[in-house]
């Protein structure tokens, strides 16, 4: 369970402060699946890097299952858009790097990360270096990397946001698949409505910067969802009231 | 993707590069030959290239004892300037306050000629081995550090927040994500100082010296055996290439995944 409360944050520029994440709270439940969803540039990452313990807030508090003081660096998921596979690892060696880090022994991890291999749709590309791999199958890779060190809480920044449409969809339909299987708590930052509202539970809505969030929406479609949902007109309602209010938000301070 | 790679193992493209150079070198050979002969060129002049191979072949045994001194120069003066050059980088990284005390020293003192240096050192250390092993380091820890130094800061901020974020400390930020993101640089710097290693322990035998090939050169020029001189050039490019051409090979045993992706990019291009 995520729980933010008050949290505010700014950067000194040449220009002096700018605010980019102002007063935010939210929460997420255990085995929620929650979207964060806004413009680009809002400070969505810099939310992201706050509660996977990269960077610190200004002010605020971060409890991970109630705990405040829950060590979040190595316990919390963090799956970015880029390719941040290591080169020089085969893709085996690179979903086991954070068991490495945690002194598992290679043979232990490797062996672990076999079973998986067949899920995460790399079987047979163990031995590779990532730049063979896909786009779809670089994401799934970095996925497999945070479930192998048993991150509960995995955030998403925009996973899918760097491939094309067909692989996107069934990158979407997998990860949802994956989810109901190991009921991870997930936490997607996306910009992309259709992506929210197929994925989640819950979507917050955020302002442009500096960030507030504007508006909860409880997704109450029936699952599962597939990309036929698309067309239910109580599908078509929800998109209307998420884009109405990411359009009203950004006339607001234009 | 592997269709690709596997293709990419003989094309003709490879075949040709290695014709036109040879062709090149066979031509100019020729030229000279024909030029000294024709020419009538005397001798202590300008050998022919039959002459210096002639020469290579008598004074063999001379140009090994020789090359033998050379070589020891060059392997221990490299591998100090490998040893000083890889953990300067790795401090002038670590600490912003080494590195804005030390950069701007390392690169200034590149500004003084290594020929100049070369004689104080006999000085100070004599006329043996050490003072060739100084030079040799000296010439080639350059571009070894500097081109680490690069290397270790090639690192991008989301590969290290990625690293953060499964956990990782300083200590394995530095050795599972730095010191690999720095290897193809360091062996861009390696390549470059071993080639220069050749040179600097030439220079440390002009200087003054009782042997190596740069010793030889010196020794036979005034006496006119201009042949010798020629075989022994011959003897130290051979080395030179070839020590270019061992840096290369550990490079590719070392960074299979550098060389597989580089291939791979070439063939879809």
């Amino acid at each position: 369970m995520i729980e933010i409360n008050h949290l505010s944050k700014s950067f000194s520029t040449e220009d002096g402060k700018r605010q980019v994440l102002d007063n935010i709270n939210f929460r997420v439940e255990t085995g929620e699946f929650v979207s964060v969803i806004g413009p680009s540039g809002c400070g969505k990452s810099t939310l992201l890097h706050i509660i996977a313990g990269i960077d610190e807030a200004d002010s605020g508090e971060v409890k991970i299952n109630d705990d405040e003081n829950f060590s979040r660096l190595g316990n919390i998921g963090y799956v970015q858009q880029k390719d941040l596979l290591l080169p020089w690892r085969t893709v085996l060696d690179n979903v086991i790097l954070g068991l490495e880090l945690k002194e598992v022994s290679k043979t232990e991890a490797r062996q672990k990360a076999r079973e998986y291999m067949e899920t995460f749709g790399l079987k047979g590309f163990e031995n590779q270096y990532p730049f063979v791999l896909s786009g779809g199958m670089r994401q799934r890779a970095q996925f497999l990397r945070s479930v192998l060190l048993h991150q509960e809480v995995i955030l998403l920044d925009e996973p899918f946001g760097a491939l094309d449409a067909l692989t996107r969809h069934q990158m979407q339909e997998w990860l949802f698949n994956l989810w109901q299987k190991l009921g991870n708590t997930l936490v997607l930052v996306t910009h992309d409505t259709d992506e929210a509202l197929l994925l989640s539970d819950r979507i917050y809505v955020m302002s442009k910067r500096p960030a507030k969030i504007i508006k909860e929406l409880k997704v109450d479609l029936p699952r599962p969802r597939s990309h036929a949902t698309i067309t239910d007109p109580k599908f078509s309602k929800l998109k209307a009231e998420l884009l109405a209010q990411l359009h009203e938000k950004q006339s607001a301070t234009i | 993707m592997k269709n690709n790679l596997q293709q990419f193992k003989f094309p003709e493209v490879r075949a040709y590069s290695w014709i036109a150079p040879a062709f090149i070198i066979v031509a100019l050979i020729a030229t000279w030959e024909l030029w000294v002969q024709l020419g009538d060129i005397p001798k202590w002049q300008l050998p022919a290239p039959s002459a210096i191979a002639a020469e290579l072949v008598k004074s063999w045994s001379l140009l090994l004892h020789h090359g033998y001194i050379t070589t020891q120069e060059i392997v221990f003066g490299f591998l100090v300037a490998l040893v000083s050059g890889l953990l300067l980088a790795a401090a002038l990284v670590s600490s912003k306050i080494l590195e804005r005390a030390i950069l701007p020293l390392l690169v200034s003192s590149q500004t003084i000629p290594i020929i100049a240096i070369a004689p104080l050192l006999l000085i100070w250390v004599g006329y043996g081995l050490a003072s060739k092993i100084i030079v040799v380091a000296l010439i080639s820890f350059y571009p070894i550090a500097v081109n680490t130094i690069d290397g270790l800061k090639a690192i991008n901020a989301d590969m290290v927040a990625m690293m953060k974020s499964l956990g990782a400390s300083r200590w394995q930020i530095f050795t599972k994500l730095q010191i690999p993101t720095a290897m193809p640089f360091m062996f861009s710097g390696i390549k470059v100082g071993i080639s220069l290693s050749v040179i600097g322990a030439v220079i440390g035998e002009w200087v003054g010296a009782s042997g190596g090939l740069g010793y030889l050169i010196t020794q036979s020029q005034p006496l006119f055996l201009t042949s010798r001189v020629f075989a022994a050039i011959f003897v130290l490019s051979v080395m030179g290439i070839g020590l270019f051409a061992l840096a290369g090979l550990v490079e590719r045993l070392m960074l299979p995944w550098y060389y597989a992706e580089k291939r791979a990019k070439k063939a879809n291009q």
